[in-house]
């Protein structure tokens, strides 16, 4: 039924939407949420398909949802389009990328002993580290604030953080007590 | 590409749980489909912990430099893992078999609540407990990081230096917003530069 809400798409849109996702693809460095910005511009500024707070949403249920945080792009396109919108996105989103790492692994894996290929990855380890924070930090700064939610927040990412790293309590679970605490208004 | 994974010179000195790899395909399917299956808020997290912790298909040192390629080449992180991973182990199959496993029901799933979110986003208990979620997801990333900087002890830069390019990169990100494409050519061609230095 919600495919009544769907802006109807000419096949040249879907053709756009498609090629955009694409080009988007190989941008995307550090991961597809680093164009999410891009996406924005695209999809809601540009084209208004769909509204700024559809665009958070379809973000903040891939996050939820088990699975990787990519499918937000199947989301986007999803309510952009349905479900010829959500492989319009999603495929755009996965060849280019797919077709580009397998080949430079293989490249890599071939010379993995080489000074080059070492030094590679020694140099850029410390800059994953570095990138993994801050891709935690961003992600929690929204929810961080001084008011009580804020500080309910706060807790929950410190309990999050001692409980992966002092037990070994599956994920999921930390993310069920979130959800429950989040619903009872305390975070 | 069904080069063996390890050779005696890349193993974990700290002795994480270590194994040859995945049996099979469906192996890997299913390991991906389970992992992902349990990634609320992201699959990193659980990656880390089943990949290594768990199965020992990778040591932490081997992670850490799969996941670095997986950030710096174009694409989503933990499926372009999932590539290499499955490709290392089992060709083009495997590394299609590790993606189909990680994607095919979450996207199921993600869609249909996708569908349900659009009736009840208006109940704040609903967007109270994406709000919790989303907070526990920070979380999990966080300890994550926290996690692999043991392997900066052992990296070549040297622990020091190794430390500096990580909170560099992360003053860099959160800070000075640079955009992540000068991150990687600053920082990184640097980092690389000075490794190679010391690579003999």
């Amino acid at each position: 039924m919600s495919a009544m809400l769907h802006p109807a798409l000419s096949g040249a849109d879907l053709l756009g939407l498609f090629g955009h996702f694409l080009v988007l693809s190989l941008l995307a460095i550090g991961g597809a949420i680093t164009t999410a910005p891009d996406m924005h511009r695209y999809v809601v500024a540009e084209h208004h398909w769909i509204s700024d707070a559809q665009f958070s949403a379809s973000i903040a249920i891939a996050q939820a949802a088990p699975g990787p945080n990519v499918l937000f792009v199947a989301v986007i396109g999803w309510n952009v389009a349905g479900p010829i919108g959500a492989l319009a996105t999603m495929a755009g989103t996965m060849l280019p990328s797919t077709a580009l790492t397998l080949i430079a692994t293989r490249w890599g894996q071939r010379r993995r002993d080489t000074r080059f290929v070492r030094a590679f990855k020694t140099g850029l380890t410390p800059l994953t580290i570095g990138l993994l924070v801050a891709t935690g930090w961003l992600l929690a700064r929204p929810y961080v604030d001084f008011s009580a939610r804020g500080i309910g927040a706060i807790a929950l990412i410190v309990v999050s953080i001692a409980l992966m790293l002092r037990t070994r309590v599956s994920p999921m679970w930390l993310v069920a007590l979130g959800a429950v605490v989040g619903a009872l208004g305390w975070a | 590409m069904t080069a063996p994974a390890r050779e005696a010179g890349e193993r974990d000195a700290a002795g994480a749980n270590v194994s040859p790899g995945p049996t099979s395909t469906s192996d890997l399917f299913f390991t991906f489909n389970r992992l992902a299956l349990q990634g609320f808020g992201g699959v990193l997290a659980v990656a880390q912990r089943e990949l290594v912790e768990r199965k020992g298909w990778l040591s932490r040192e081997e992670f850490v430099e799969m996941l670095a390629l997986s950030q710096v080449l174009p694409g989503p992180n933990v499926v372009n893992l999932g590539l290499m991973l499955g490709d290392r182990f089992f060709g083009l199959k495997g590394a299609f078999a590790a993606v189909a496993g990680m994607l095919a029901v979450p996207l199921v799933i993600v869609l249909a609540l996708t569908a349900a979110y659009a009736e009840y986003a208006r109940l704040a208990v609903v967007s109270g407990a994406l709000r919790g979620m989303g907070a526990v997801a920070a979380g999990l990333i966080i300890a994550t990081a926290i996690r692999l900087m043991a392997t900066l002890g052992s990296n070549r830069l040297g622990p020091p230096l190794a430390a500096a390019f990580a909170v560099l990169t992360f003053v860099a990100i959160v800070w000075l917003r640079w955009p992540l494409i000068w991150v990687v050519a600053g920082l990184g061609t640097t980092a690389v530069a000075i490794a190679y230095a010391r690579t003999p």
